[in-house]
């Protein structure tokens, strides 16, 4: 598990001597080159932001309605008849929509079923495993101004419906149900 | 798609608000999120700036390059569309590693750069090629080798086994990238077979 940890610990000072290194061995100006680069990510962030700011439009005022508890009311019946607990199904709705309200929402899961109950175990997993579809969508398209994402979006759903599925399976077989 | 998705996430959310008497509290969310927009971009700068200079460098030396003819074998299966070594190859292959070890800050300046490649490429420009749908589904299922957030959040909730959920962690994501992949792969012919004879 430790060396697992410092994988990720001492990843970006290795990428950064390697890129550096090679770049002065190969006869690379870095320094001018960085900056023509780093004026590239300055546009790119300029580009992202009408996205950014309509998409997190749109998701606050969805979240501050209150529309999500109608659509968890809607989606109880069938969740509960696939195993997935009803405690942590606002958490599979609310994942792909916004990072950091699911954080909250895990956060307050946690405390109020506690980390090691098995609504606990299923709310990290799911939170664990898929990525904010929407933003990740909204940043990577509209960096390059695509318009038409086709069918990305259902094969994005696709995997984070299995994650949800899975999770609730997976914990049930390996912490069971306490 | 993504039109309709906006513009549902919005009405649903305006008219759930006004009929439960939260108009204002919509309100102030909305320009809340407004204002919160500027400031997840303006804190996004910094690293893609970072970032963008580094992979700049690594690919007038070569690196990036070097890193696709690795991966090439790989990705292949999965990115049909890209040449051999092609600099999108090495920019994906940085990202799957940056989501790998979780580094948030890393991945999404990485992401956006293998897109910019991706989008050289692209007949359309304005319409996603096979290669991003299949590169956006592989980040969007993201497999990290330690979930450090949600491990952290156990712990402040005084778990007594914080890291044990790495396991079905991996389980899920793994099950969830699978999906996924074999999603966007079957879409992708359909597609296909599907737009062939209006073309004709």
């Amino acid at each position: 598990m430790d060396m697992i940890k410092n994988a990720s610990v001492y990843a970006i000072p290795v990428i950064f001597l390697l890129i550096l290194c090679t770049g002065i061995y190969k006869g690379v100006k870095v320094f001018d080159v960085f900056v023509e680069g780093a004026k590239e990510g300055l546009a790119t962030v300029i580009r992202i932001l009408p996205s950014l700011v309509g998409l997190l439009v749109a998701i606050g005022v969805f979240r501050a309605s209150g529309a999500l508890d109608l659509i968890v009311f809607a989606a109880a019946p069938v969740a509960s008849a696939l195993g997935i607990p009803a405690e942590a199904l606002p958490l599979a709705f609310l994942r792909p929509i916004s990072g950091s309200a699911s954080l909250a929402l895990v956060s307050d899961i946690l405390k109020a079923y506690g980390p090691d109950s098995f609504i606990g175990r299923v709310a990290s997993t799911m939170m664990g495993s898929t990525e904010t579809i929407f933003y990740t969508l909204t940043v990577y398209f509209g960096a390059v101004g695509i318009k038409n994402i086709r069918y990305t979006l259902i094969a994005a759903l696709a995997a984070d419906a299995v994650s949800v599925l899975v999770s609730s399976m997976a914990c049930r077989y390996i912490f069971g149900i306490n | 798609m993504l039109d309709y998705i906006w513009f549902g996430l919005l009405v649903l959310g305006f008219i759930v608000g006004i009929f439960s008497g939260r108009a204002e509290t919509v309100t102030k969310a909305a320009i809340d999120s407004a204002s919160g927009a500027v400031s997840v971009g303006i804190g996004l700068l910094g690293v893609m700036c970072l970032w963008t200079g580094m992979m700049a460098i690594a690919e007038k030396s070569g690196l990036v390059q070097r890193i696709a003819g690795l991966a090439r074998p790989v990705l292949k299966l999965l990115f049909p569309g890209l040449a051999r070594r092609h600099p999108a190859l090495g920019a994906i292959v940085m990202n799957l590693v940056a989501n790998f070890l979780g580094l948030g800050n890393a991945a999404t300046p990485l992401g956006i750069k293998a897109m910019n490649e991706l989008q050289k490429l692209n007949p359309k420009k304005d319409t996603a090629t096979d290669d991003m749908s299949m590169f956006l589904v592989l980040n969007t299922a993201a497999v990290q080798l330690v979930p450090a957030t949600v491990i952290a959040l156990r712990s402040a909730a005084g778990s007594l086994n914080p890291a044990e959920i790495t396991v079905t962690v991996w389980i899920a994501s793994i099950s969830a990238t699978l999906a996924g992949v074999t999603a966007a792969k079957a879409l992708s012919a359909l597609c296909k077979s599907g737009f062939r004879p209006k073309r004709r």
